[in-house]
């Protein structure tokens, strides 16, 4: 039947799409206000307050743990210690196989303590402070053990081992090995050898510690856990088997998080020793972490030392791939770990064609902070290789950075672009991102103040940062790690519902940590309905009890634009076929006849047969009578949709295949003036490129570039986790741990430019990582800086002082950098 | 394991209150759990990422620095002070949603106060005066830029060529 399109201020053929709109988000008003409701925030009738005893030594036998003085404390209503914890609790599942499967690996330590910071004990008081009285009156006695710092040197088989059952301290070792790089390094102009690179420690340091109140409910068995855990179903994955209970006993809730990037994953071991606290006692057991305990305590981002790079290049600057060591220092404990393993390999080739590639891979444990997911997780510290390998090249080669990179950079009529590992690179125009970020600094002006600077005192460096933010990751990734882990695929669920009187909600999975998922969701859900965001109310945070969630669930390794966003739209799509079957029934129509606009479902060109939200939501919650018994029976306007990421299993034995959706990309440029006579180093301008398919809310895309960016610089410049030589953490607050500040950042100049993803339902990409960039692209200015000093900046982290032992020859900063050679045919 | 007990008086946002409090409380406890005014947040314990900042007579103060018993005689306002709570947000909340200066929202109410005390006292702050002025408030997800934006907004000095991205 034919039907006439009336044109109103409202018909969806006019009326804007909210997808594409920088709308103000839907979470400011709470926050502002200081309404929001952070873990912290959450108190219990009846509940105590937590506090670890934590251990002073990297490497300890436990002796003794004497808690009768603490428990002699009036207010004090239970302790736990870890043989307590052994006894009641199964060691947590480990993903990695032998021999780093073996690590007997519990909520507190057992037997021993294998990093300072390690909890030992715990009290429950009914006060913070005399909770923390009381922990100050546990004894315990420890006899040391030689401890191992550093991951070359614990992968050795004659350092102290730190789980003995593992045999070693390598948790797990893979060679990734793609086309023939022997056969290159033969056949190539040069070979360009680089003794060693080092990638540091640092962390994301969310603003907000974690925190908790855990109340396992006597009377129906319930662990209720208020929390800002990040991925609960995955904790649940943990801490269900350790437990004993059934995974739907743990029921997690949150509102706001303040911050995670990864580091609020690993919280699972702590609410573990919340929920036993919190059954002897027979209270809710709080727990807010102090930023000293976080440093110490939580996790770090992973440190990787690369050994014996190999580079063959042709004459014309073809860089035909590379071979590299990688030693990756994962601290105590292997627990998420050995995934990183296999998560760099996402990005194998960088931005580049690189055909041919090997890296060698060992997870290996030391008496450090176990290390955790932290922004870029994996993917950069790779990266950083890949970029330091191009920027080395070029400068030992004499190429210019730019065309070297442009000869490599994988052509924007190549994508979809498979690499040589499997992976499918969807979409991008690197050459096009790298000429708009150059423009966006107006590179010719700096390399001219650059000329004028010699001489003066100062130099002025311009440097490049090339990357990618691979999201929606294939969790059958996993078993290239461990064959016999039964995953693969990715998924998040949501539920779209339209309530009593027509009121659209949204309940999504993904347990957000200021992505402005309340927001986006509403623009797509919205767009699906034919109704402005602000009619969608998206449920904030996270809970169990909604049942929007899978077990991968979460808001981590760039996915939400893709899973999150895909679940809502299905599930508005179901909640849309619901409106046109009863409105089709009530109106006499067909569906393919109706639009919804407005909030009303009406038949095209007879605007006046029209049936509003709240018309049909009345029908099917309390008029069912009067609609047709199979309609009636067909609908429910609440729907819960997973989306599944279409992907397959990847082969473990090749180590190869589709281990990630999208390719989201970053070009950034930096300009550094280095004081000689100092080392200070300070950022001129700096401009950031990005790429993530099409951005659903361009506002919130650039927030998130703006923020990767300042973690990246950070990260370079300012922010390290150092041990001394007996174990102990050096920049355990705040004060020593010099957190970007607001004089710290340039004004970052930022550009989009977007290439539609083929693969995922809106053509968006998920973003927010940003593959550290910034890392990549300071270390380059600091490189093209020192440039005719014979300084080559082999680490990732560059304060002052070191910029300082580069620019006056001392070896201790050159950390055997020097030693790269060229040899030519 | 005693505790001293001390009576203070203080105005906050506006609003007397008798109370005793122990010895050892902190001010910004003592404002979250005893008054219930969440707003104020606690990030690190050490006076450093001013999370905790509250006006106290007029000058930006780190709640987490000082007991409640120093609050004695004074007069404070907190984030909750800025707008009724069901109300419209003030010109800097308002500038804040604008810009997109927040995202967790985590350090949102302590970098309100301190610009609100900083716009206090400098009549039309600069880039420079603002991010020195804001030098004691950490954010980890917006890497700055939109907050200085925000407050340039409110105190006129933004740049005449800004386009939300690159001036």
């Amino acid at each position: 039947m034919s039907v006439t399109r009336i044109e109103t201020w409202q018909s969806p053929a006019t009326r804007p799409a909210s997808v594409g709109q920088s709308i103000p988000r839907k979470e400011d008003g709470r926050l502002l206000k200081g309404q929001g409701q952070f873990a912290d925030d959450v108190w219990m009738h009846r509940m105590g307050h937590v506090h670890f005893v934590r251990s002073p030594y990297a490497h300890a036998e436990i002796v003794d743990v004497d808690v009768s003085k603490a428990l002699a404390v009036e207010g004090v209503y239970a302790t736990l210690t870890g043989e307590e914890v052994r006894q009641l609790t199964d060691r947590y599942t480990q993903i990695a196989p032998e021999p780093g499967g073996r690590a007997k690996d519990f909520a507190m330590a057992v037997g021993k303590v294998r990093y300072q910071g390690e909890p030992v004990a715990a009290v429950l008081a009914e006060s913070r402070e005399l909770a923390r009285d009381a922990a100050a009156l546990v004894e315990v006695e420890y006899a040391r053990l030689p401890h191992v710092l550093e991951a070359v040197q614990a992968a050795d088989d004659e350092s102290p081992r730190i789980h003995t059952e593992m045999g070693s301290n390598v948790g797990w070792h893979g060679v990734y090995d793609f086309g023939d790089v022997d056969w290159a390094l033969e056949r190539a102009d040069h070979v360009v050898r680089i003794p060693r690179l080092h990638f540091h420690r640092f962390s994301s340091t969310p603003l907000e510690c974690n925190a908790a109140v855990v109340h396992w409910d006597p009377g129906t068995g319930t662990i209720q856990i208020d929390s800002n855990n990040q991925m609960p179903q995955f904790a649940a994955l943990f801490m269900a088997p350790a437990l004993g209970v059934r995974s739907d006993q743990l029921m997690f809730r949150s509102q706001d998080i303040g911050g995670a990037f990864g580091l609020k994953l690993t919280s699972y071991t702590y609410l573990t020793a919340l929920a036993l606290l919190s059954r002897k006692a027979g209270r809710p057991a709080k727990w807010t972490e102090y930023r000293h305990e976080h440093l110490i305590g939580s996790c770090h981002g992973n440190e990787r030392t690369f050994l014996d790079i190999e580079v063959p290049v042709m004459a014309d600057g073809e860089i035909l791939g590379f071979k590299a060591n990688a030693l990756d220092d994962v601290g105590a404990f292997m627990r998420y770990e050995p995934l990183g393993g296999v998560i760099f390999s996402q990005v194998l080739p960088g931005c580049y064609r690189f055909k041919h590639l090997q890296v060698d891979y060992k997870s290996v444990v030391t008496n450090k902070t176990p290390v955790g997911p932290n922004r870029g997780y994996s993917r950069l510290q790779h990266l950083w290789l890949v970029e330091r390998i191009v920027d080395l090249v070029a400068a030992e080669l004499r190429f210019d950075p730019v065309e070297l990179r442009k000869r490599n950079y994988v052509r924007p009529e190549e994508f979809p672009y498979t690499t040589p590992n499997g992976c499918v690179y969807d979409s991008g125009n690197y050459h096009a991102m790298l000429d708009r970020a150059l423009e966006l600094v107006d590179a010719p002006r700096w390399r001219a103040a650059q000329q004028a600077a010699e001489g003066t005192g100062k130099r002025i460096g311009i440097g490049i940062g090339s990357t990618l933010d691979s999201g929606t990751s294939n969790f059958g990734q996993a078993r290239i790690i461990n064959k016999n882990l039964p995953f693969s695929g990715n998924g998040e669920a949501a539920i779209c519902k339209i309530d009593l009187q027509g009121e659209i909600s949204v309940a999504l999975g993904t347990v957000p940590q200021g992505q402005s998922h309340e927001t986006t969701t509403a623009q797509v859900v919205a767009d699906v309905l034919g109704v402005t965001p602000g009619e969608v109310l998206v449920r904030p945070g996270a809970d169990s009890a909604r049942n929007a969630y899978v077990a991968f669930s979460g808001t981590y390794a760039s996915q939400f634009a893709v899973t999150g966003i895909g679940a809502a739209l299905g599930a508005a799509e179901r909640v849309k076929a619901d409106l046109l079957t009863v409105a089709a029934a009530v109106l006499e129509s067909t569906p393919d006849e109706l639009l919804l606009v407005g909030g009303t479902v009406s038949v095209e060109g007879d605007e006046d047969r029209a049936l509003t939200f709240a018309e049909i939501a009345n029908y099917v919650y309390a008029n069912q009578g009067a609609l047709p018994p199979e309609v009636a029976d067909a609908v429910t306007l609440n729907h819960r949709h997973v989306y599944r990421a279409p992907f397959g299993v990847p082969d473990w034995k090749s180590k190869s295949g589709s281990l990630t959706l999208t390719y989201a990309s970053q070009i950034h440029v930096c300009v550094v003036e280095i004081d000689e006579e100092t080392g200070q180093t300070r950022i001129l301008d700096y401009s950031a490129v990005d790429e993530c398919g099409t951005p659903i809310n361009p506002q919130v895309v650039e927030g998130q570039v703006h923020g990767a960016a300042a973690h990246g610089i950070a990260a370079a410049l300012q922010e390290t986790l150092d041990y001394d030589e007996d174990g102990q953490l050096l920049n355990g607050t705040f004060w020593d741990y010099h957190v970007v500040s607001c004089p710290d950042t340039p004004m970052f100049k930022t550009d989009n430019l977007p290439c539609p993803s083929p693969f995922t339902p809106t053509g968006s990409k998920g973003m927010g990582e940003g593959g550290g960039a910034p890392l990549h692209a300071v270390c380059s200015a600091l490189q093209d800086a020192l440039r005719d000093t014979g300084a080559v900046v082999t680490d990732s982290h560059n304060p002052t002082e070191r910029v300082w032992r580069l620019l006056n020859g001392d070896e201790r900063a050159a950390d055997g950098g020097r030693g790269i050679t060229v040899t030519s045919r | 394991m005693s505790d001293s007990a001390h009576p203070i008086e203080v105005v906050v946002n506006g609003e007397r209150h008798e109370s005793v409090v122990l010895g050892r409380q902190l001010l910004v406890h003592y404002l979250r759990e005893t008054l219930g005014l969440k707003g104020t947040h606690i990030g690190c314990d050490s006076g450093n990422c001013g999370a905790c900042t509250v006006i106290v007579d007029g000058k930006a103060v780190k709640s987490c620095m000082q007991l409640a018993a120093q609050a004695d005689g004074r007069e404070i306002e907190t984030v909750e002070s800025l707008s009724e709570p069901l109300g419209p947000p003030d010109r800097l909340q308002a500038s804040f949603t604008r810009h997109h200066a927040l995202q967790c929202g985590y350090c949102t109410p302590g970098m309100l106060m301190s610009a609100t005390a900083l716009l206090r006292e400098q009549e039309a702050p600069g880039e420079d005066e603002i991010r020195r002025g804001l030098k004691g408030n950490i954010c980890r997800c917006t890497g700055y830029v939109n907050i200085v934006r925000a407050v340039q907004d409110v105190a006129g000095t933004l740049p005449e060529n800004y386009d939300g991205h690159t001036a």
